[in-house]
């Protein structure tokens, strides 16, 4: 599968706050916390970014906190993949539990512009600059987590081993 | 090949002999836990897996903490979904209002952590339990979920950066002061889903409340626990808290690091974090032209007994700047009484600050300290992220209770010294 779409470019570092500022917290509900996605970062994206387009980004995204608010408020504001050069450790791990694609990759932020448009081949990993012309090869995904995204996440590879704990 | 002690307690509760770093394994828990936000999603998830009850009553702990006391009624509905899940599983550790307290502070002071544990939180900041020798990371709201259900999680294992902390530490240099060192020296990605094992004379002679400072911060270098090998002081700690039995792990001296760090805590000042990452340290001596508007002494990271008696010692017979407003949180209502009983309170109110109940709050940006536009904070807490502590043209400086209690009187950061200690 390939997903295709218009950038959005940030910075090293984006952290959850930036992603989602704690002040907007005491609800869980996607829909609400879509309406401040990225807000500490860019205060216009949240009306700015349109369903489809994809972030952009440097070293270390989503570090800080553990919430999932996070990757969930990306995923429902319509962003169809996060890629960047790394990921903070339970951002990383949250984003595969609740089915957001996120891709690592080297060079691709620093050589885009925001509005560039890119496509990722979901299967084979490779992600293309379109307005730019040029191929980049993402870290490949570890054989586990990739059990996860075929399962459907996190809740639904469970039940599955829960279900042939019953048949045993 | 030996092990470390974060590969060992993984392997044991995995039921495996050994593990090495980069492996994936499945493993038991001893404790799941999560908060007034975290909690809510992972409930809802939970609920989907269509299991008939929780994997332990006593193994999960659901502490509301942080929009608590209950800001606004969204809030209060988020609590109230923790409260409701409790009950209706006799979920054994939720912590009502009166009883709650911030949840890393609270939960080894009711000796529900203990030394050789493997523990997961919904919350960042779970890694501050690796003070007792517990291997414990933070998660997210849905492997939290599963846990409840299986008490299981997957890990991949970490690899350990070993950090060996020698000499004498100068006057008013404490855990704090070293983790933001730490920080400052390897970045805020510098131990990115590594182990960070802190050793050496300076941690052998530190008090549980230094160690935990230590550990809450690792996540701020990205790291995915930190943890230091239990001893004595540990013992001493626990033997009076816990109500099972417990077990002291120790990496061998041919375990395996992927890089080893030496400091001389001789050479190492009173350090503050300057906006906007916790690796921006700089001596908090050279930092007395940052005038400022609010003080938070509290937190997961400072708000114990011990740093509410660095922060009295300070404030004792002193007045804060009248510009600045000065927010003490203890963080829990034991640590509050202890403070209480020993005239704490009475200094700080004396002092013209104001006594929060235990909560997150401020530090989060949440509620009970917010800042305007413009407004800067000196805070004992953890993020210094834009819009950490309130509008997002505010300001947050990290530092130790002293150096945060001394900065409050003079209505500036600045140190202990400039007060005639």
């Amino acid at each position: 599968m390939k997903i295709r779409g218009k950038i959005w470019k940030f910075g090293d570092n984006i952290d959850t706050d930036a992603i989602i500022p704690a002040r907007y917290l005491n609800t869980s509900d996607p829909k609400e916390l879509a309406k401040h996605v990225m807000e500490d970062a860019d205060k216009d994206f949240p009306t700015k970014v349109k369903p489809g387009d994809i972030i952009i980004a440097g070293k270390n995204f989503g570090c800080g906190s553990s919430r999932e608010h996070a990757p969930l408020a990306i995923k429902s504001a319509g962003i169809q993949a996060v890629v960047a050069k790394s990921f903070a450790r339970i951002f990383f791990r949250n984003a595969f539990n609740i089915g957001l694609p996120i891709f690592e990759v080297k060079d691709l932020t620093d050589e885009a512009d925001e509005g560039d448009e890119i496509e990722i081949d979901m299967d084979s990993g490779q992600i293309m600059n379109l307005t730019k012309g040029k191929k980049y090869e993402t870290k490949p995904i570890p054989s586990f987590m990739q059990d996860l995204i075929k399962a459907g996440g996190l809740i639904e590879w469970t039940k599955k081993r829960l279900t042939m704990e019953d048949i045993k | 090949m030996g092990m470390t002690i974060s590969e060992k307690i993984l392997a044991e509760h995995a039921g495996k002999k050994e593990v090495s770093a980069g492996e994936i394994i499945n493993a038991k828990v001893d404790l799941v836990l999560a908060n007034d936000i975290t909690a809510p999603i992972a409930i809802k998830e939970f609920e989907k897996l269509g299991v008939k009850d929780v994997f332990d009553k006593e193994k999960i702990a659901l502490v509301p903490d942080h929009f608590t006391p209950q800001k606004d009624i969204k809030s209060a509905e988020q609590c109230k979904i923790l409260k409701d899940f409790a009950y209706k599983y006799k979920i054994k550790n939720y912590f009502e209002i009166g009883r709650v307290g911030i949840e890393h502070a609270l939960l080894p002071e009711q000796g529900l952590v203990l030394p050789g544990d493997l523990v997961i939180g919904a919350d960042s900041h779970t890694c501050t339990y690796g003070a007792l020798g517990a291997f414990a990371t933070g998660v997210g709201s849905t492997d939290a979920a599963v846990a409840m259900a299986t008490g299981e999680c997957w890990f991949k294992v970490p690899e350990t950066i070993k950090f060996i902390y020698y000499g004498k530490l100068q006057p008013w240099v404490s855990g704090k002061d070293l983790i933001l060192y730490t920080i400052g020296d390897i970045g805020v990605d510098g131990a990115s889903y590594m182990a960070m094992e802190f050793t050496g004379e300076v941690i052998d002679r530190m008090p549980m409340s230094g160690r935990f400072t230590m550990c809450n911060m690792a996540i701020e270098a990205g790291a995915k626990a930190g943890i230091i090998a239990p001893d004595n002081i540990t013992e001493e700690y626990v033997k009076v808290r816990a109500k099972r039995p417990y077990k002291f792990y120790n990496s061998d001296p041919d375990a395996k690091y992927v890089q080893i760090k030496e400091y001389d805590c001789s050479k190492i000042q009173p350090m503050v974090a300057c906006p906007h990452l916790p690796s921006n340290v700089k001596p908090a001596g050279e930092l007395s032209h940052i005038k400022i508007d609010q003080v938070v002494i509290g937190s997961c990271t400072n708000g114990r007994l011990e740093d509410l008696r660095e922060a009295a010692q300070i404030l004792k017979g002193r007045k804060i700047h009248p510009e600045v407003r000065m927010i003490i949180i203890p963080a829990t209502q034991k640590i509050y009484m202890d403070a209480l009983k020993e005239g704490l309170i009475e200094i700080f109110i004396e002092a013209q600050a104001v006594v929060s109940p235990p909560t997150c709050g401020p530090c989060l940006g949440g509620h009970m300290g917010i800042l305007a536009k413009g407004e800067r904070a000196i805070a004992t807490t953890n993020r210094n992220f834009i819009g950490r502590m309130g509008h997002p043209e505010s300001e947050v400086y990290l530092s130790s209770p002293a150096v945060a209690a001394a900065s409050g009187v003079l209505g500036r950061i600045g140190i202990p010294e400039e007060l005639g200690f």
